[in-house]
């Protein structure tokens, strides 16, 4: 299986006082035909490891290989096969959309037609459009098609789909669909969990510079022991956290970790049909009224959590 | 299409030019400003039929000959005063001096006011013709005010200068530092485009800016005010362009670090604030003292200044070795920034 990403004991450190050490000895091996996903919260060395892959940051030390190629031999024909959407870039305000596309094609020596990759990203109808005048989404569903119009065999999104409206998410997932079935590979950081279980074959969860943990979702969620999650309030004098003793919640059946957050308790089970009744029971005997209940799957949002006591969001 | 599909230099300068003119205030800092300064000033400093000379005469015997003879001779004002009134009106200025009827006849003057002492010689000059005088010189006024001489001539090259100065500084020194913000640099140079068309390009563009502004300038001088143009259109062109790559390549290298707008503006103003002082574009930079002449003479602005008024006032040849001199300094100035920012310039971080 030949990789379309490699990296080795992967470090960046970022002069100063004092100095950051954003990533620290970061392992990937990232497969041609996947996508793949970085999820982390913010600060945890994502971007920083996309831009070192993208050949626009130098590592401070460690193995880089991209395509089987490396920066620092191969970079012009590095750029002609891969394609980036960096995070938050504005494109420039007085051109239209027509043209800022055209304008990044004349930089491949083989680019895809302009009005094709307009059309991919849905944005035909503001074609003439100057860039200052779209919407959030559309400007991010541009910048994306600027990124594929080289037809990359291997393509960088930086948080794509942060801050956008429902119907831009959904057809940048389309796109990114799209070029899967074309054997290409995707390298997709992002922070919504959702996404990443939705779009990513394999997802790395990097924290603090490193890779934490590395799976398909279902594999990582499986790692919780359970898939699903029982979330319970119950009555409380303060607003603070349930005082509500955890061990005996540990005994009861078929349930796999406790954990306490925002004022509620959080139960991962494997079966909830037997944990619940069992849950309901024990609160009976202790005499405290249950507020609110609601059962859900497992996420990876819970599989960050589990691993960091941390939520991705929290950064 | 994809016979008809562009090169990378000629779609950055495309995008250059089309940024350019779908933004009205840039056109307005670029060309408007300039052209409604040069009217303005124009205007303010035109030259006016020379001045007459205000003349107090004191009541008094005597005062009506003063007068008449005074009005006889062209060029005076007379105003006649009370006794009372005259020297508040010559401390206010109102009267440039003050004659006093009687034997002797009396001028009272401020020696340290150049009016007053002009006024004096001109005064005593018409009343002893008046009392005929005979002159033993003869003498012919031959007057030689004409275009080129003016104001307005030694402004418009000074305008084109400032412009073009401007023009690199914020078209390639602010435009560079906000893509740079925005991370437009970034996103760019994670494509195969080569780094040296985006900066030809940039540079370029400037050079086709330059072309118009120098038209537009010579013709506003030539249509409203009647300036005569002096040397070759195409010598005229290449200073400007020279003076245009000159200062495109500071704007280059004032970018080439930053990464803050208000960094690159205070670093923009800096540059520029000494030679708008120095350089001659109002005044002429002769008035500063000698000691700093050497100082002066070596800012690139000063240099691309002299420059335009010699081949546009005097028809000087660019083979002329002041012009020559004035041509290194700015290829010094532009070369060395240019080199400089290629060291520096931080593209994607």
């Amino acid at each position: 299986m030949s990789l379309a990403l490699y990296t080795k004991d992967l470090r960046k450190t970022y002069s100063g006082k004092p100095p950051v050490e954003a990533v620290r000895g970061l392992d990937l091996e990232v497969p041609v035909g996947i996508t793949f996903g970085l999820l982390g919260p913010n600060g945890a060395g994502k971007t920083t490891t996309v831009e070192i892959l993208e050949g626009l940051l130098e590592p401070t030390s460690g193995q880089v290989e991209v395509l089987g190629m490396s920066w620092a031999r191969d970079g012009a024909a590095l750029r002609e096969r891969i394609g980036v959407s960096l995070q938050e870039t504005q494109l420039a305000e007085k051109l239209t959309v027509g043209e800022t596309v055209a304008m990044f094609a004349s930089f491949y020596r083989a680019a895809r037609h302009p009005d094709e990759l307009i059309e991919l990203v849905g944005l035909q109808e503001k074609r003439d459009a100057w860039v200052v005048n779209l919407s959030g989404g559309q400007k991010q569903r541009l910048a994306v098609a600027t990124s594929l119009v080289g037809d990359p065999d291997l393509l960088f999104l930086d948080e794509p789909t942060t801050g956008l409206d429902p119907q831009s998410r959904r057809q940048l997932w389309e796109v990114i669909r799209e070029l899967k079935s074309r054997g290409r590979t995707i390298l997709l950081t992002t922070h919504y969990m959702d996404e990443a279980e939705r779009l990513a074959d394999l997802v790395a969860v990097v924290d603090h510079g490193r890779v934490i943990a590395l799976g398909s979702p279902s594999e990582l969620i499986a790692t919780l022991g359970g898939e699903h999650v029982i979330e319970f309030a119950v009555e409380n004098d303060g607003n603070g956290d349930p005082d509500l003793s955890l061990e005996p919640l540990h005994a009861l059946p078929s349930v796999i970790g406790v954990r306490i957050e925002a004022g509620s308790v959080q139960l991962t089970v494997g079966e909830p049909h037997l944990a619940i009744p069992a849950l309901l029971d024990h609160l009976d005997r202790e005499q405290r009224h249950m507020t609110r209940l609601t059962t859900r799957h497992a996420s990876l949002e819970d599989v960050f959590v589990n691993l960091t006591g941390r939520h991705l969001r929290d950064g | 299409m994809a016979s008809a599909r562009r090169g990378p230099f000629t779609w950055l300068m495309l995008a250059r030019l089309k940024e350019f003119i779908r933004e009205p205030e840039v056109i307005f800092w670029v060309f408007g400003f300039p052209v409604l300064l040069a009217v303005a000033l124009g205007i303010a400093f035109r030259n006016k039929p020379p001045d007459q000379v205000v003349v107090g005469v004191i009541e008094a015997e005597g005062a009506a000959r003063i007068a008449e003879a005074l009005g006889a001779a062209a060029g005076f004002e007379v105003v006649r005063l009370a006794e009372a009134d005259a020297a508040q009106r010559l401390r206010m200025g109102k009267v440039s001096l003050v004659v006093v009827p009687g034997e002797p006849v009396q001028y009272r003057f401020d020696p340290t006011r150049p009016d007053s002492t002009l006024a004096r010689h001109l005064v005593d000059d018409a009343l002893q013709r008046a009392a005929g005088r005979q002159d033993p010189v003869v003498i012919k006024e031959a007057l030689v005010t004409e275009p080129g001489a003016r104001y307005i001539d030694f402004l418009i090259p000074g305008l084109l200068g400032m412009n073009i100065m401007s023009g690199g500084m914020w078209g390639v020194g602010f435009a560079l530092v906000d893509m740079r913000t925005k991370k437009l640099l970034k996103r760019l140079v994670a494509t195969p485009m080569r780094r040296r068309d985006f900066l030809g390009a940039m540079m370029a563009s400037r050079g086709l800016f330059v072309v118009l502004e120098v038209v537009l300038m010579l013709l506003l001088g030539w249509l409203l005010f009647g300036m005569v143009v002096r040397g070759s259109l195409p010598g005229i062109m290449l200073l400007a362009v020279l003076g245009a790559f000159c200062f495109a390549s500071i704007g280059l290298l004032v970018a080439s670090r930053a990464r803050k707008i208000e960094t690159v503006t205070g670093l923009i103003n800096l540059v520029m604030l000494p030679m708008f002082v120095f350089s001659g574009i109002f005044f002429s930079s002769e008035r500063f003292p000698a000691v700093l002449q050497p100082f002066i003479k070596a800012l690139p602005l000063t240099a691309l200044n002299d420059a335009l008024r010699a081949s546009i006032l005097e028809g000087a040849a660019l083979a002329d070795p002041a012009q020559l001199a004035r041509i290194g300094i700015m290829l010094l100035w532009g070369g060395l920034s240019f080199v400089l920012a290629m060291r520096w310039f931080r593209w994607a971080s």
